[in-house]
């Protein structure tokens, strides 16, 4: 009988705390949403007055269903922000959202409920690349248009266009600023370390592929590539590994994120290696998220390459044009940044096309996502 | 002949065997590449600071070390494992770290409220998830995996909601101490200690351990011998919770900061490797904590190996793998039946010639 107590009683404590618990997830995001909102609306009334005029002509608001990965980084929180910012109802789009928690076979029931909801375009960011045929199909039968956005799908062909970022073009840029730096500050030779991403990850390949292409060209020597799993855990413990098999055998540490840059700087400092600008030790990351601009205007890093998250204005043009009748391209590039530390080089050449670097000041920290 | 059967029938000798195996390869590795033989257990004082190979074994390996504390006790107590305790590391290092930023502050160098008390509230947060799954373990009679699944796939999940769904920064000197140095020495190693010290001793002068293990072996009879069973699984499970909370605590001030995504992810997998490699059965009843502790450096033995070999990190699980079963199937009773057969067979055919 007490035991019988006992266990409705657990029943009803978990209960409630299952109430509980979603009912505080569901007024976090809308006091998110609702300062997001209040800052797009002081920030751009204009833009919004415009778009309004715009969906009047075309009669009602634009449905959209967003199928996102997850929140796992700050990276993947910026891109939902920003897609939440620019699909906001004062700019005429109704959002629907899903968070599908790195769960693939989720993403796929919550595409097919926006086939239900009948919503105008699916934007979906995979969380694997392949298995996509099937559902795809599906929204072309129900013509919905989809937009891949990020990660890209293999299997299929079956979607309107997918922006994103390149990470092959990010590993390259990460390769020729750094021939362009050695050259200008007379380094002549280059042993490298790399610090590379979660195995398998299209960021770890692609940037990875990118950098050893120029290494490769240019005679350097890649002295270890392991990887950090894009952790600062991860990329503390590869550097401290590093640091007793190469003591003095490496110049150049190129971590594959930011997160792995933070750990392999406390690694280095407890050994007491120089790093950053002027010192013993290039170091090079990739995502430039706040934090880590903050430590390139510091000149702890020398060099971060965007992995640019606000895919949601490319996609809005994408939208615009398909609205238009126009056909978008089937591959949109985001524009990215290439963040340095010092004033000494104002441009990289990347697959022969000239590229600006951008010398971080406290403006840019503020504005990054 | 004697004393050379003395030290291999110690209770520990396999264990402490196989780590010492794993770290051989080393100094094979070293001698054949024209490096100073022993490079991997050279301690040297650097920067003011212990630097070796070893070191950085002992130091990785702390949370594994204590999370093994606990995941001893409990296994021996119910027979069953504590899956949630990386989640509930997660739980508390979140916790811990949104106490002292403050909530939905991404990123502090000042602390919101006195350190000892943020680090407190996260070492209770992991008590509180410890007592969640010990009361439906010991008192609903629950299956531990069955009752320890509910954190484990929730208390991630709560400590992304008190995290905002960010990774919060606390970028503060005093918070980062835990992950750092007490002197020339990795503070984790210090706490591993501590903690080690006080279970250790906790067992050897008091009838816990007796209790503990006597409850695990037949639980009934246990009762009807005046044990309160109930209550011994259900301060085990609180003991592995403040364990993973004081293991949270740690992973979180190495990178002063609370990852809840990664932290402590797949730890539980490495926490009960760690009971099994130490020799003990997960079917409950008797058990050796030191062997624990032996078997959870030896995992951190083996991942360190493999990051000074250069071993890519695409075939390192494989690797991980192989060394794995070698050290389970040395350890298991068959084996070492046949292993006892084989010897008595040459000690009796030796016999046999000398008579």
């Amino acid at each position: 009988m007490k035991k019988r107590f006992l266990s409705i009683m657990m029943c009803a404590v978990m209960t409630t705390a299952l109430v509980t618990g979603c009912g505080n997830s569901s007024g976090g995001s809308t006091s998110n949403g609702g300062s997001s909102g209040g800052s797009t609306s002081s920030g751009g009334t204009s833009s919004g007055g415009s778009d309004t005029s715009g969906g009047g002509s075309s009669g009602d608001t634009i449905k959209i269903g967003f199928a996102q990965v997850g929140h796992e980084s700050d990276w993947r929180t910026a891109s939902t922000k920003s897609c939440q910012d620019v699909f906001s109802a004062e700019n005429g789009y109704d959002l629907q959202f899903v968070d599908c928690d790195n769960d693939s076979a989720a993403q796929i029931e919550a595409i097919r409920g926006f086939i239900q909801q009948s919503v105008d375009y699916i934007i979906v960011d995979p969380i694997v690349s392949k298995g996509w045929d099937t559902v795809l199909t599906e929204c072309e039968d129900a013509n919905i248009p989809v937009i891949v956005i990020d990660r890209t799908i293999e299997d299929s062909d079956k979607y309107v266009s997918w922006v994103g970022s390149n990470f092959k073009t990010e590993g390259l840029a990460a390769g020729e600023w750094l021939k362009a730096y050695a050259e200008k500050k007379g380094i002549k030779e280059i042993n490298a370390l790399v610090i590379e991403g979660s195995t398998g990850a299209s960021a770890t390949l692609g940037r990875t592929d990118g950098f050893k292409e120029i290494a490769d060209a240019n005679g350097w020597k890649i002295v270890d590539s392991q990887s950090g799993d894009f952790t600062e855990a991860g990329g503390q413990e590869v550097m401290e590994s590093y640091i007793k098999s190469y003591e003095g055998k490496f110049n150049v540490v190129i971590c594959q994120n930011d997160n792995e840059a933070f750990g392999a700087m406390t690694a280095m400092k407890n050994a007491g290696i120089e790093y950053g600008v002027g010192k013993d030790v290039i170091l090079v990351s990739f995502d430039a998220c706040t934090a880590g601009l903050e430590k390139v205007m510091s000149g702890d890093i020398n060099a971060d390459f965007e992995c640019n998250p606000l895919a949601a204005p490319d996609v809005e043009k994408v939208i615009k044009q398909l609205e238009n009748g126009e056909t978008p391209e089937k591959e949109v590039y985001m524009t990215e940044h290439w963040y340095v530390n010092e004033d000494i080089l104002s441009s990289i050449t990347v697959n022969g096309e000239e590229q600006p670097l951008t010398v971080v000041t406290q403006d840019i920290v503020d504005a990054q996502y | 002949m004697n004393k050379v059967k003395k030290i291999t029938g110690m209770a520990l000798f396999l264990p402490v065997f196989c780590m010492l195996l794993v770290m051989l390869v080393n100094v094979i590795y070293d001698a054949a590449n024209g490096n100073f033989a022993f490079n991997f257990f050279t301690i040297s004082v650097r920067n003011g600071i212990l630097y070796g190979r070893l070191i950085d074994i002992l130091n990785r390996g702390s949370e594994i070390a204590i999370l093994a504390i606990g995941m001893t006790l409990v296994v021996s107590s119910s027979a069953g494992t504590d899956i949630s305790v990386g989640s509930v590391m997660s739980l508390s290092a979140s916790f811990c770290c949104m106490l002292l930023a403050g909530y939905g502050v991404a990123s502090a160098s000042t602390l919101a409220m006195p350190l000892f008390l943020g680090v407190l509230g996260g070492i209770l947060m992991g008590c509180v998830c410890g007592a969640f799954n010990g009361f439906l373990v010991a008192y609903l009679n629950v299956q531990p995996m069955v009752a320890t699944l509910i954190l484990f796939s929730a208390a991630r999940a709560i400590g992304l909601l008190l995290c905002n769904n960010v990774i919060v920064y606390v970028r503060n000197d005093s918070f980062g101490f835990f992950g750092s140095f007490l002197g020339p020495v990795p503070t984790p190693i210090v706490i591993a200690a501590l903690c080690i010290l006080v279970i250790s001793l906790l067992l050897r002068y008091t009838a816990l351990g007796l209790y503990i293990q006597s409850v695990g072996i037949n639980k009934k009879a246990s009762r009807i011998a005046g044990l309160n069973s109930e209550k011994i699984i259900f301060l085990c499970y609180i003991v592995c919770g403040l364990c993973a909370g004081i293991a949270g605590i740690v992973a979180s001030s190495r990178i002063t900061s609370a990852d809840s995504n990664n932290i402590g992810l797949n730890f539980e997998l490495d926490a009960i490797l760690a009971v099994a490699l130490g020799g003990n059965s997960l079917g409950g009843g008797k058990f050796r904590l030191a062997g624990s502790i032996i078997g959870a450096y030896t995992i951190q033995a083996i991942t360190t190996t493999l990051y000074a070999l250069g071993v890519s990190t695409e075939q390192a699980p494989v690797y991980k793998a192989i060394v794995v079963i070698i050290i389970v199937t040395i350890q298991a009773p068959p084996f070492k039946a046949f292993m006892k057969r084989m010897s008595d067979k040459r000690q009796l055919s030796k016999g046999g010639a000398a008579v």
